[in-house]
Order: C-alpha cells, then sequence, then structure tokens
C-alpha cells in the first residue's frame, strides 16, 4: 500500500463510486433485468453472422411461410418459421439485432453531441444567444416526433443513413434543453467563478468545469434516447420511409408481414417482440440508473 | 400573473414566425416538380408548363411566395390540394373530427384506468400489486403501437371475430357528417329512427381497439405519473396529521393527497393532447382511421405540397397552443413557479 501516490487517490475514489453505485443499481431487479436484456441485445448484434444459423437474405424457395417449429408444419431447420420468400425467421431477426444497435447508437450519437453542444452553449451565455437557440429548440419541439422525421425522410429520401439523420434531428431538442437546465444550475456554483477567475477560457469551463457535472442525467437520457431511436426507426421502417428492404430491419419485417396477418400471424408477432424487448430493456436500464445515479430522486 | 401571461405570449411570436418559415421552405427542399407533378404528360409542353408555373405563382422570388402564402393563410386561406382540387382548409377540418375522436377517447381510455392504477399502486407501495401495476405499465410504455395495434388485429378481429379491422362505420350504414363525431353523429334522431342503435354500436366497436393502441403509451404516461405524484404528497406532513386525526384511510386518500397529486397529473394530461398527432400517424395508418395522420401520410407520398404544408401547419401551431395553455394553466394552480 506504501507505492500509492496521490495520484491514484482519484482511480480508487472511481473504483469506490462505481461500486457504491452498482450496490444501489442491483437493489433494483427491474433495472438489473433490463441490463441483463441489454447484454444479450448487443451480444447477438455483435455476434449476428456466427449466431445466425443462415444468411438473412438467403432464399430457400422450398420452404415459403413455415410455421415456427413448435406449431404443426413448423420444421427444425428454421426454428422461428421462414417468410414469403423463403427467408430464415430466426436469422432475419438476429441480423435485425445488428441493424438496430447501428442505428440506434449511430442517432444517440449524434443527437447528443450536437444537442449537448447546443444546451451548454445556451445555459453558459444566456441572453440573446440562449434565445436563439432555444427559439430552434421550440419550433423543432413543436412538430410530433414522427411527423418531423417523416417530413425530413421526405426531403432527403428513405434509406438508412437519412433515416438516422432524421430521427436524430427529432432527438436532439431533449438533449438540449436537459443540458440547458443542468448548466444554469450548475454556472452559479463557486468552482465555476474560481475557474473563470484564473481565467479558463469559456470552452475549457464548458467541458471541463460544467460538462461532468450534467453527466449523471445525460446518461440517464442517453439511454432512454436510444430506446426512443431505436422506435421511431422502426416506425419510419413501418411506414416504408426508413430503412429499405432487402436489409433486415424489424420494421420493415413487420410491414411486410401485414398481408400474410392472418395467415401466417408469427410474421408480425416476432419482429414486434424484438423491438419490445430491447425498447423495454433499456427503459428499465434507464429508470434504474436515474434512481441509482441521484438517491435524492429514489422513491 | 399578468406580467407572465405577456411575456409568455411574445416568446410565441418567434416560435410562431419560426415554425411558418420552417414550414414553407422544408417542403420547398423536398425533391420533385410540384408543376411537372399536376400537369403529368401535358408538362412536356414548355408553354403550358410556364403557364401552369406562373399561375401557381411559382416563378416568382422565394421570399415573395412565402409572404403571399402568408398573407393568404392569415385570411384562412391555404391553397388547393394538388390530388383533390380542394381547399386545404376544408379537407382539413372534414378530417380532423376523425382524429379528435379518436384522440379524446384515447385520453379518457388512459385518464380513467391510468389514475386509479397509479394511486392504488402508490398506496400499496413496494407490495406485488406495485410491482404488476407498474412492471405494466413500463411495458406499456415501451410498447411500438404500429406493432401492437396488428397484435390487437390478431387477437380481437382475427382470432375472436369481435371487432372490425379498419374504418370508422359498417358500410351498410349511411350516417349524415353533422358534427363529424361518429358517436354523436349515429345517435341523431333521424338515424335512430331508421337504423336504430346499430350505427352506434358499430361506431363503438371500430373505436375500440384504435382506442387501446393509441392510448396506451399515454395510459402508461398517466399511471407512472400519477404514482410518483401521490407517493410525493403521501410524505407531506398535513397527510400525517389528516392520518393522526383518525380519518378514514379513504378519505385521507381520496381526499386530502389525491386533491393535491393531481396538478402534475393534469399537467402530464394536457401535454398528451400535443402527443395524439404522433399516435395519430401510425395508429390511422394501421386502422385505415380517416383522420389527418393518415391524410398527412398518404399526401407526403403524394407529394402534394399544399396539403403538406398547412396540414403541418396546422398541427404545429395546434401544439403550440395546447402547450401554451398547459403552462398556463400550471402556473395558475401551481404559483410557486411563477
Amino acid at each position: 500500500m506504501n507505492d500509492l501516490t496521490s495520484e491514484d487517490i482519484p482511480k480508487i475514489n472511481q473504483l469506490y463510486l462505481l461500486k457504491e453505485f452498482w450496490s444501489h443499481f442491483s437493489e433494483n431487479k427491474g433495472a438489473v433485468f433490463g441490463l441483463t436484456l441489454i447484454i444479450t441485445f448487443i451480444f447477438i448484434a455483435l455476434f449476428a453472422p456466427v449466431l445466425a444459423p443462415y444468411g438473412p437474405s438467403q432464399i430457400f424457395s422450398d420452404s415459403l411461410t413455415l410455421p415456427p417449429f413448435w406449431s404443426e408444419g413448423g420444421s427444425s431447420a428454421y426454428l422461428l418459421g421462414t417468410d414469403d420468400l423463403g427467408r430464415d425467421v430466426l436469422s432475419r431477426l438476429i441480423h435485425g439485432a445488428r441493424v438496430s444497435l447501428f442505428v440506434g447508437v449511430s442517432i444517440v450519437l449524434i443527437s447528443t453531441i450536437i444537442g449537448t453542444s447546443l444546451g451548454l452553449i445556451a445555459g453558459y451565455f444566456g441572453g440573446k444567444v440562449d434565445s436563439v437557440i432555444m427559439r430552434f429548440i421550440d419550433i423543432l419541439m413543436a412538430y410530433p416526433s414522427i411527423l418531423l422525421a417523416i417530413i425530413v425522410v421526405s426531403v432527403i429520401g428513405p434509406g438508412m443513413t437519412n433515416a438516422i439523420i432524421a430521427v436524430a434531428i427529432v432527438n436532439i431538442p431533449s438533449f438540449t434543453r436537459l443540458v440547458r437546465a443542468n448548466v444554469l444550475e450548475v454556472k452559479k456554483r463557486q468552482f465555476v467563478m474560481a475557474a473563470k477567475t484564473f481565467g479558463a477560457s469559456p470552452v475549457r469551463i464548458m467541458l471541463k468545469e460544467i460538462l461532468p457535472n450534467c453527466m449523471a442525467t445525460l446518461i440517464v437520457q442517453t439511454t432512454l434516447g436510444l430506446s426512443e431511436g431505436i422506435l421511431s426507426t422502426a416506425a419510419l421502417g413501418f411506414l416504408g420511409l426508413g430503412v429499405q428492404p432487402p436489409t433486415p430491419e424489424w420494421g420493415i419485417m413487420l410491414s411486410d408481414a401485414r398481408p400474410y396477418i392472418e395467415s401466417s400471424p408469427w410474421l408480425v408477432t416476432l419482429p414486434g417482440l424484438c423491438i419490445l424487448a430491447v425498447v423495454l430493456g433499456l427503459n428499465l436500464f434507464g429508470d434504474g440508473l436515474r434512481d441509482a445515479l441521484d438517491p435524492k430522486l429514489k422513491r | 400573473m399578468k406580467r407572465f401571461l405577456v411575456e409568455r405570449l411574445l416568446q410565441l411570436i418567434p416560435t410562431l414566425i419560426g415554425i411558418s418559415l420552417f414550414s414553407f421552405f422544408i417542403i420547398r427542399m423536398v425533391p420533385g416538380d410540384p408543376v411537372l407533378l399536376m400537369l403529368g404528360e401535358r408538362g412536356a409542353d414548355p408553354k403550358i408548363y410556364m403557364e401552369m408555373k406562373s399561375s401557381l405563382g411559382l416563378d416568382r422570388p422565394v421570399f415573395e411566395q412565402y409572404y403571399s402564402y402568408m398573407e393568404n393563410a392569415l385570411t384562412g386561406d391555404f391553397g388547393k390540394s394538388i390530388v383533390s382540387k380542394r381547399p386545404v382548409t376544408s379537407e382539413f377540418f372534414a378530417r380532423f373530427p376523425a382524429t379528435l375522436e379518436l384522440g379524446i377517447c384515447a385520453v379518457l381510455f388512459a385518464i380513467i384506468l391510468g389514475i386509479p392504477a397509479g394511486v392504488i399502486a402508490a398506496t400499496k407501495r413496494n407490495t406485488p400489486i406495485d410491482y404488476i401495476l407498474m412492471g405494466t405499465s413500463l411495458v406499456g410504455f415501451s410498447m411500438p403501437i404500429f406493432w401492437w395495434g396488428l397484435i390487437l388485429i390478431i387477437i380481437f378481429s382475427v382470432g375472436l371475430g369481435l371487432t372490425p379491422v379498419s374504418g370508422r362505420l359498417s358500410v351498410i350504414y349511411d350516417v349524415e357528417a353533422m358534427t363529424g363525431f361518429m358517436l354523436i353523429d349515429s345517435l341523431h334522431p333521424d338515424v335512430l329512427n331508421e337504423e336504430g342503435l346499430a350505427p352506434f354500436i358499430s361506431a363503438i366497436k371500430h373505436l375500440l381497439l384504435p382506442t387501446i393502441a393509441m392510448g396506451t403509451i399515454p395510459l402508461a404516461v398517466v399511471a407512472r405519473m400519477t404514482r410518483s405524484s401521490v407517493l410525493e404528497v403521501l410524505r407531506a406532513p398535513y397527510i400525517q396529521t389528516a392520518k393522526a386525526k383518525g380519518q378514514s384511510y379513504f378519505k385521507v386518500i381520496w381526499v386530502h393527497a389525491f386533491r393535491n397529486a393531481l396538478i402534475p397529473i393534469v399537467t402530464v394530461i394536457g401535454l398528451l393532447f400535443g402527443s395524439i398527432i404522433t399516435g395519430a400517424i401510425l395508429t390511422e395508418t394501421i386502422f385505415s382511421w380517416p383522420g389527418i395522420g393518415k391524410w398527412l401520410v398518404a399526401s407526403i407520398h403524394a407529394r402534394d405540397y399544399p396539403v403538406i404544408q398547412g396540414g403541418v401547419l396546422f398541427i404545429a401551431i395546434m401544439i403550440i397552443t395546447i402547450n401554451f395553455i398547459v403552462d398556463v394553466i400550471y402556473t395558475y394552480v401551481n404559483p410557486r413557479i411563477r
């Protein structure tokens, strides 16, 4: 223990905080269940090519719309059945996880970076800058989220990248408002004053002094933003305006299956269950995070 | 209070101007030429093309176009739909009651089930009842409603044959649109004399699944909000006093606690009305409900510019107005935040 230097103290501190966080977090069984769902989802997404029995677009023309193996007429070769083109549903769902994870993370990255910067600037400088940014945010918020996404997509065209851009734009306001509210509170505190007195630049104060104090709420919002992003992209896919076929995206799989809703209900049921499971996992996890990071809010 | 009102109203002006600019210019950016779209093959003739273009005012500078558009808009003229050739305003108001009827039913569904669920969960805090109620509402909150609508169809329409799949009324009945609300129109004396209650029952059956699909997320929001709001109030000293005075449990909860817990709940419900349109776009598409949401999606697919522009503007103004009213009510009932 004698080898410890003063530089090690922050590390120990962090470890201690992490432990304390985990002890709060793990009390909430729902949150742990959510975390399990998310880890499973990420694992499946990362190892999709290894886990999926077939390729996502591989067509088995001799086995069209087979039901899952447990129903009559199902085959153990295609555990969750096949779709109307004879593609293996399980393989497509597994590859769909990959698409959803990629899309969701991209959306959250874009909207967090832009939304947080705008919130920091608006909150820190205040006055006219604040007014201009917040009126812009008000305008974005006056459009129902899915409608705004649809309009943006109809301007820039459908497709995966454009759907990501559209949903990211829609998600910006929640980050901006959250960070701004946080900044307004933090910037009056003494350590910010101290940094100003030392002549630190505004950028430095925003990034080094203020931003770390917004992290707790920001992390929670990121989780919720991820679930919203995945949900909105699936909705766009469902309306035919998002990711385009033959990409195995859960929203498209759902809308493709609509004509067969009576004859092959599993084609509709399964992709939706996947969306629900991931979104539920993220929301459970987000709730747990919020309670663990901010014990004041604990019920 | 007066000062607050004026300040909030003044803040609305730049937002409204911004919305009109945004709605106007973003539609201009949609690829595709509206003149060619309207003329079809005849657009190949440059003379006809130019005539059409100038008759639409599209050959003038874009800011001039915006100016005259806004001038007309302020008198209620939002142009004509390219597809139906009818004024956008009358198209909008022909469909709006359908969306409003569905929206009101969905919010009522959310309130009637959500408030009791939230209060029960709060009073039975950390018991299995609480866990089940809150677990269910988190599932509801996470629901992809475009999927949920289809699942409801699979269960109730395909499986049990209880409810119709699309539309507002069975085609065998003929109900004249007086108010545009099917539940009211189908109870008109003329209709009752001719067909009896059958059209009304048909209207209810058509409303059932869309209401559940659209109301599920609001239901979850209301239940969660009610629970945390009631929990907050239950900790207050005056509740302890009421309990200590020996008042009945029922009275403590529903009279003392619930009334004060209502403030945040009412706010959430107000904001829900604003989010109805989001639900409407997906729900109306699934159930072929002839309202604003389905109309807008169809117009976007058809590149019907005047409709998209007008419709989007209407909706944005509506949402801003609702948020403003909620804000004012909230400040009025809760003077602390002023």
